[in-house]
């Protein structure tokens, strides 16, 4: 594992991607390399973050025009292989668009950007992201974002619901998503996205470490 | 070729709750507006473009309003289209 790298994609208007490489390489000693959106070559990456920000600073929907990136292109074949794909907020936003994930992100319920920590039960185990979390089966994140609520139509909820693919659940629902939705998988697993941020989550002076898991899982084969 | 003002209108499905919406339907009716029942914000995007007859221009617009301008997951587009 000592060469495993995870690439940490920059667009333009991301603003998570340093603390999400500070909590891989400062936190669990992972290295991480920033891949600038235009690049398309994936070849010397293990696992890829998509992290936080307002890429393209949010014109027309969150993650619209990123998608359309010639790194997002690319992640079609790296997602096929099994490699692991992590989307945090902003990430969450790009892989829904980009339809790695069903369903879509739209503005809070009450309009506000809210910023907090939220209590979130683990519904599924799925890829490994929050396995063996020491039987405790709730877990507290940070949340912070305007456009987190989680829509989808009833066929896909099902889908979501049958499959296992719902990841987190919000105890407390701050931003009015569907079935309390903060996170969800694709069917093989290896694709995670969520609205809270795991790598603000990763040092108990900063107010926990229950985000840990999350990313240290990255390396997961 | 021809060139063609294309009107989008992009609106969030009915199933989708529009809370800025329901905000300004709240403000119309401290405004005093009267018998306003419902109130969805959409929006509006307008294209100038080039094409070999107005067949090719649709085909053009169908293919960006359902790839770019809206995310049919949540939202439905209808356009106009004008032969400048």
């Amino acid at each position: 594992m000592d060469n495993f790298t995870v690439g940490v994609v920059v667009f333009p208007g991301s603003n998570c991607d340093r603390d999400v490489s500070w909590a891989l390489e400062g936190c669990l000693d992972i290295r991480t390399k920033y891949l600038w959106h235009e690049s398309s070559d994936l070849s010397d990456v293990d696992a890829i973050v998509l992290p936080g920000g307002f890429s393209y600073g949010d014109y027309l929907r969150c993650g619209a025009i990123a998608r359309f990136s010639p790194l997002i292109n690319a992640l079609d074949e790296f997602v096929k292989s099994g490699k692991r794909v992590l989307g945090i907020c902003n990430g969450f936003q790009i892989l829904t668009e980009s339809g790695f994930l069903p369903g879509a992100l739209v503005a809070n319920k009450n309009l506000n950007f809210i910023c907090d920590d939220v209590e979130l039960d683990i519904v599924s185990s799925k890829g490994g992201w929050f396995n063996n979390v020491d039987e405790k089966q709730t877990i507290k994140l940070p949340i912070a974002h305007g456009e987190g609520r989680y829509h989808c139509d009833s066929d896909t909820l099902k889908k979501l619901v049958d499959n296992e693919l719902i990841a987190l659940r919000y105890k407390n629902n701050p931003n009015g998503s569907s079935f309390d939705i903060a996170g969800i998988t694709n069917e093989k697993g290896n694709v995670l996205g969520l609205m809270p941020h795991p790598e603000r989550a990763c040092d108990e002076t900063i107010g926990g470490t229950d985000g840990l898991f999350t990313l240290k899982s990255l390396i997961l084969k | 070729m021809d060139q063609f003002a294309v009107k989008v209108f992009i609106r969030l499905r009915p199933s989708v709750l529009d809370p800025a919406g329901e905000a300004t339907k709240s403000a119309s009716i401290k405004l005093g507006a009267e018998g306003i029942k419902s109130l969805r914000i959409g929006k509006m995007i307008e294209v100038k473009i080039e094409g070999n007859g107005e067949n090719e221009v649709r085909e053009k617009i169908d293919l960006l309003c359902d790839r770019l301008f809206a995310n049919t997951v949540i939202e439905d587009y209808e356009y106009s289209l004008e032969k400048l």
